[in-house]
């Protein structure tokens, strides 16, 4: 059985290397096959591709415009009564970085700040390897230790469990940073991709939209430059009934969002009937970014 | 000799408006701390400014409160050191503020009870006002002006205001060692001896830096007077770092042995890491087993006692950074350091020339001050005290 297993999943690991070769027109043929490869010999691993239908219930066609439904629903409620929530596929995740890429580019993030790095670990070793990709934005906890430290109170949660930092309230001490057991926050030392070059290229001086106000990086000494800075789970464009861009970008459609008080909502189905864990568990934080694994 | 002295100031002094400049010029950006190492050099030095000017303050209140004979004439130049100092840590740390102009938001909308920082800025804001006060006081009673009833007074409102400063003191460094110590995912930090070894360190550190001072400002060398009170001096120096050293090896011995690597692996980079030095060499050779020599065998000497102060003194500012930067160097995330490549997300630190430059001029600064302050109100010389 042991042996049986362990070439079942080398050849699935084949399977997802040719997939990854074939480029992204193959992959849904090819994802196919795997799939059907896996149903037949490798039973363990449940719900491995779009098996969420079989318990999600409801009519609908593309999973995310659902979950762009249920941000719209949640939005007409009162903030108190929302709780935003993640839930990441590490089964699914492919580590390709998009929702990395997708943040800076809808955050208009500076060089040396990421609100979602991807940690990349190797399992064994060769040839009896294996990857394991864990995206890691802001864990939103339920308890952060980050906002009690800052003596300024800029730092805090949101009535809808969102953490944010209020920038212009941020005097830039650093605390919270080595607070966050997660080590998510970072500091914009007000780099430009383009330092170095004769001029600043266009795309460094695009305004930043976090928290529904427009953030330049035209003066070093102003706001956001000298911040304490983090993931806000795009709080602007849920505002706006759209999705996190990480969410929405995913090429493998590996995230969840929504609003986890809503029991219609995919977030409120995903975590409560898949195997879910998060980071960390035994510093009492309870974050709201759950690991499907 | 002195003329060296004064080129070698002007020049640091020089150097160090020029990091000023590019500070406040380009901001943070050509400082070498990053979003993973957060904090560095600057803070290292607030620490270490703080707990100079705890340790100082407290000696001040030998004299002050305690009303111990042969601290008289020293009590004024033990509260200038205090007070030098602390100016020195107070800009050290606004300097690292990301942004400086929002400093006084700290006493505007402080966050407390929660936030351990907002307690240490009001004690040690607090503890400014009350050490400027007691200056003030000392002075004046020392100026000749005030006889009678009237000098009596002054004297009673100084001792007040003395009193209150000790145990104000030990709460606002014991804060700033909270400050750390409150981190708990931080576990090279989170230990409830923090706070304690900062308290001691400051009396190790302070006392070290007067006794420095007085060993070789002190006017009337050859007088009883110096003899006596340096040979006091050098005990209270000799004790305070061995009993450092006693509280060191507590923390390490407990969080070494056997530990689990998330709470060994801050010890084991200062010990074993890219700056083994710091520890080994400036502070557990230079910073005490010289010290502690010269201090236990060759302690009659002032010379001596002189030298060993000034090394126990200086190598501190090695203990202050090996309680910020090994507690940053490692991921708390496992595969956090490969998993976007900047240099600010690295986890290596070494202080930028900008870095070196602002100390530079903070120890100028600080060195500048005291000599006015001295040239001014002739600190060390053997004047009359009628503090008491």
């Amino acid at each position: 059985m042991g042996k049986n297993k362990k070439e079942n999943r080398r050849n699935f690991l084949s399977m997802l290397g040719t997939a990854a070769l074939g480029g992204a027109i193959l992959s849904p043929v090819l994802s196919k096959a795997a799939n059907t490869a896996l149903s037949s010999n490798v039973t363990e691993i449940k719900n491995f591709e779009g098996r969420i239908e079989d318990f999600l219930g409801g009519d609908y066609t593309n999973i995310k415009l659902r979950m762009q439904d249920d941000v719209r629903r949640a939005m007409k409620k009162p903030a108190k009564e929302r709780k935003w929530a993640m839930a990441i596929d590490l089964r699914k995740c492919v580590g390709c970085n998009a929702c990395t890429v997708a943040c800076i580019s809808e955050n208009a993030l500076p060089p040396g700040i990421v609100y979602r790095p991807v940690i990349k670990d190797e399992i064994g070793t060769y040839p009896n390897v294996s990857k394991r990709n864990t995206p890691k934005p802001c864990m939103h906890c339920e308890n952060p230790p980050c906002t009690d430290v800052c003596p300024v109170g800029a730092t805090f949660k949101r009535e809808d469990g969102i953490v944010v930092v209020d920038y212009e309230a941020c005097i830039g001490c650093r605390y919270c940073m080595t607070a966050c057991p997660y080590e998510h926050r970072m500091f914009d030392f007000g780099e430009h991709y383009s330092d170095g070059l004769p001029a600043v290229a266009a795309y460094d001086e695009r305004p930043s939209f976090e928290y529904e106000k427009e953030w330049t990086r035209e003066n070093k000494h102003d706001s956001p430059i000298g911040n304490v800075r983090k993931c806000t789970f795009c709080a602007h464009r849920l505002e706006e009934g759209l999705l996190p861009e990480c969410v929405t970008t995913c090429i493998g459609g590996a995230n969840y969002f929504g609003d986890l008080n809503d029991p219609d909502s995919v977030i409120a189905k995903v975590v409560s009937k898949l195997n879910v864990s998060v980071l960390k568990e035994e510093f009492g934080t309870e974050p709201k970014v759950f690991y499907i694994t | 000799m002195k003329k060296i002295f004064y080129i070698l100031w002007a020049v640091a002094f020089i150097l160090g408006i020029i990091g000023v400049g590019m500070r406040l010029m380009y901001g943070h950006e050509p400082a070498a701390y990053g979003s993973r190492v957060v904090w560095g050099l600057w803070v290292a030095m607030y620490i270490y400014f703080i707990g100079l000017s705890a340790g100082a303050f407290l000696l001040s209140s030998l004299v002050y409160v305690f009303n111990i004979k042969i601290f008289e004439k020293v009590g004024k130049l033990a509260l200038i050191t205090a007070l030098v100092t602390l100016i020195c840590a107070l800009l050290s740390i606004w300097f690292d503020l990301g942004h400086m102009w929002r400093a006084y938001e700290v006493i505007t909308r402080p966050n407390l009870p929660s936030s351990m920082m907002a307690w240490m800025i009001w004690l040690y804001s607090a503890y400014f006002i009350l050490l400027i006060f007691e200056t003030l006081y000392a002075f004046r009673i020392d100026s000749g002006k005030y006889s009678g009833e009237e000098l009596n007074r002054l004297k009673k409102r100084l001792k007040i205001l003395a009193s209150i400063g000790i145990p104000l003191a030990i709460a606002f460094h014991g804060g700033v060692g909270a400050l750390f110590g409150v981190v708990s995912a931080n576990p090279m930090w989170h230990s409830a001896l923090t706070p304690i070894f900062f308290l001691v360190g400051a009396v190790a550190s302070g006392s070290a830096l007067f006794t420095a001072i007085f060993a070789f400002f002190w006017k009337n060398k050859d007088s009883e007077y110096f003899n006596q009170m340096i040979q006091i001096l050098a005990k209270i120096v000799l004790v305070s770092v061995l009993f450092d050293l006693l509280l060191e090896w507590a923390e390490l011995s407990i969080a070494l042995w056997m530990g689990t690597p998330a709470h060994t692996a801050g010890y084991r980079a200062m010990l074993f890491g890219d700056y083994w030095y710091v520890f080994w060499i400036f502070h557990l050779l230079l910073g005490v087993i010289i010290p502690v020599w010269l201090l236990a065998t060759k302690g009659k000497k002032p010379i001596a006692i002189g030298w060993a102060s000034l090394l126990v003194a200086l190598t501190f500012l090695g203990v202050r950074l090996n309680i910020v930067i090994p507690g940053l160097i490692n991921p708390r995330v496992p595969g956090e350091a490969l998993a976007y490549i900047h240099p600010r997300l690295s986890f290596h630190y070494f202080p930028s020339l900008m870095e070196w430059l602002v100390a530079l001029f903070i120890f100028a600064l600080g060195i500048g001050l005291f000599f006015i302050g001295n040239k001014i109100f002739k600190l060390t010389e053997d004047t009359e005290n009628k503090a008491l």
